[in-house]
């Protein structure tokens, strides 16, 4: 009766083979990234590429600089962190710590639904309302400016920012708040004595990956944020920050091409950047889980 | 288990109402109480604040955007053609391309993305690997849109020969939706409980059979709002169909898997970027960012909704 092939056997190997097909693909993206972007540093040195202010790809004598674009990105992501963290994680609190169950059973999935929003409404949004409100009232030359798109992309990072600081502060034991409230603490000082540092390297987990979500933006800050390749000296002059300069220009780029290989470079910086974004992420919450004495 | 946070609940009640306040009573003099009791609501009445702004931001956007679309989106503008470059008429190209987009997209993720995550679960007990896998995919689950974009022109587009195509834009779109899929997945396979599958086997099932009739409907609501959660992430992404897929106008519908189209999120920004007449096509603008942010909202609502029935059945 003994086959050669088991039913089961043949089962287990297809789900092998997906599993594996899929992690390929997966892989395959940042093979694909070096292999287009590398190039390009034989023609410009690493140096000069991330020292060089001047981005000129398209002139006669292009030049390859990209630090007025990572100031762009680093710039607005800097305006939009001041936006989200405290609206982010005051809200994961309220909904938390405060709410009440009925309470808690409404805000809970309005902040999941509005996670959904698509960027390219924020976009839309910050182009036809934010930017000519905020240019008549703060007297700018331009309301598509840095300011802008930091204020639009904090809010965009509010929903992700809360439902993950709320699982962590979930994650604090009952006990350490019935043990702060037993010694006379009052609830406000149970929650930001006890709970908060209970919960402290989960909510900074949260607040890498709003970072990274920020940082790897691009509709919104493509329509908003004005789009001027310069180092910014204030919150209100245009910027351009690299995820915009990728959607701006690949359409013109020619493939193969010196500034198709900067582009695919530029990509390179991003991914490495979310890339070291998520493992200092993973690497926190591990130690959160340890702390707290979660198994998963 | 259950019965044990209920408990630990109900003691935590008792804590605030009586013990936690006679405690400040008695403990400290009543002045300090009354500093205390001030601060106390100062801070929540400060982090009522936060969510209430946040509340009113994201509600801002949606009325306005309500507010400005209400008065383009009739039936009419859902199944006509655009006219007169872009300034008059509706967005039913716009809306098949979508569709069509996100249905590939989904057709490509879903069996792979399910595969990957019961063979994770199911199959490998070696938590080395699993542990490895679990970061890569957290990775790349936030690896930026654009760069799905690029990775799609270059191995679709031109490697493949695909060209600009629905058949790119979904390939693309699905393995920037799979890392969301796998995880999803794998949550929800993870929560089913060892007991049903040792019960499974102990009465002689195989693997195969108990993951088809045990594991995986256990696990299907979980599953499921993962996937719409997907299928919302994909309908509302622009920056991968950017150079893959989306055209600003095309004449006829799409004639093949290897045909350009228009896609509702590009055709947004298409009208606020290109195009001669500004004005007119803001106000279409208007009425395609109406519609999007329905499609997507109730997509997402769905998800939400399974959700939270399945956690009240399940407790």
């Amino acid at each position: 009766m003994k086959r050669l092939f088991s039913k089961e056997s043949v089962y287990a190997s297809v789900f092998g083979i997906l599993a594996f097909a899929c992690l390929i693909f997966l892989a395959g993206i940042t093979l694909v990234l070096f292999k287009e972007g590398l190039p390009l540093f034989a023609k410009v040195s690493l140096w000069d590429f991330l020292s060089g202010t001047a981005w000129y790809p398209t002139h006669e004598d292009p030049e390859f600089g990209i630090l007025s674009l990572l100031a762009g990105s680093l710039w607005v992501t800097a305006g939009a962190m001041l936006v989200c963290l405290p609206l982010g994680i005051g809200s994961a609190l309220y909904i938390n710590e405060i709410a009440g169950n009925t309470q808690k059973a409404v805000l809970k999935p309005l902040v999941e639904l509005l996670a959904g929003i698509p960027s390219i409404v924020f976009g839309f949004f910050g182009m036809v309302v934010v930017a000519p409100f905020l240019q008549r009232l703060l007297h700018i030359p331009t309301g598509l400016c840095a300011f802008t798109a930091s204020l639009i992309l904090g809010i965009m990072a509010v929903p992700t920012v809360c439902s993950l600081s709320e699982d962590a502060l979930s994650y604090v034991p009952a006990s350490y708040r019935e043990a702060s409230l037993a010694l006379g603490a009052t609830r406000w000082e149970t929650l930001i004595k006890v709970v908060l540092p209970a919960a402290g390297s989960g909510i900074s987990t949260a607040a890498i990956l709003g970072v990274s979500r920020v940082m790897g933006e691009t509709m919104t800050v493509l329509m908003v944020s004005g789009g001027a390749a310069i180092i910014p000296h204030s919150f209100f002059q245009p910027v351009r920050p690299l995820t915009s300069t990728i959607a701006a220009e690949m359409g013109e780029a020619a493939v193969g091409s010196t500034h198709y290989q900067a582009l695919f470079a530029i990509a390179m910086v991003l991914f490495t950047l979310t890339f070291i974004f998520n493992i200092a992420a993973e690497i926190l919450s591990r130690r959160y889980r340890l702390k707290l004495g979660i198994q998963r | 288990m259950r019965r044990k946070i209920c408990v630990t609940g109900v003691f935590r009640k008792l804590f605030e109402r009586t013990f936690a306040r006679s405690a400040g009573n008695v403990s400290v003099s009543a002045g300090s109480y009354r500093n205390k009791q001030a601060a106390q609501k100062a801070g929540f009445f400060l982090l009522f604040c936060c969510i209430l702004a946040t509340l009113l931001f994201l509600g801002s956007i949606v009325y306005f955007i309500f507010a400005g679309g209400s008065k383009v989106v009739t039936w009419g503008f859902l199944t006509q053609w655009p006219r007169n470059a872009m300034t008059e008429g509706g967005i039913f190209p716009a809306l098949l391309g979508t569709f069509y987009l996100t249905l590939g997209a989904v057709t490509v993720a879903l069996p792979l993305g399910l595969a990957c995550a019961v063979y994770l679960c199911e199959y490998t007990p070696g938590s080395l690997a699993l542990n490895a896998i679990r970061i890569g995919i957290n990775n790349l689950a936030g690896v930026p849109s654009v760069v799905f974009g690029l990775f799609g022109l270059a191995v679709f587009v031109k490697f493949f020969g695909f060209g600009v195509s629905v058949l790119s834009g979904s390939l693309t779109l699905g393995i920037l939706i799979l890392p969301g899929i796998i995880s999803a997945s794998q949550e929800a396979l993870m929560a089913v409980p060892n007991s049903l599958r040792e019960a499974s086997f102990a009465l002689g099932a195989t693997r195969w059979q108990t993951i088809k009739k045990i594991v995986v409907p256990q696990a299907l609501p979980g599953i499921l709002t993962g996937v719409i959660l997907s299928i919302g992430r994909a309908a509302g992404e622009t920056a991968p169909i950017l150079f893959t897929a989306a055209a600003f106008y095309t004449r006829r519908y799409p004639q093949s898997p290897f045909s350009e189209v228009m896609a509702l999120p590009y055709h947004i920004y298409a009208l606020m970027t290109e195009g001669t007449h500004p004005r007119q096509q803001t106000v279409i603008a208007y009425g395609s960012a109406l519609v999007l942010l329905i499609l997507v909202l109730l997509i997402s609502g769905t998800a939400v909704f399974i959700r939270q029935r399945h956690r009240s059945y399940n407790g």
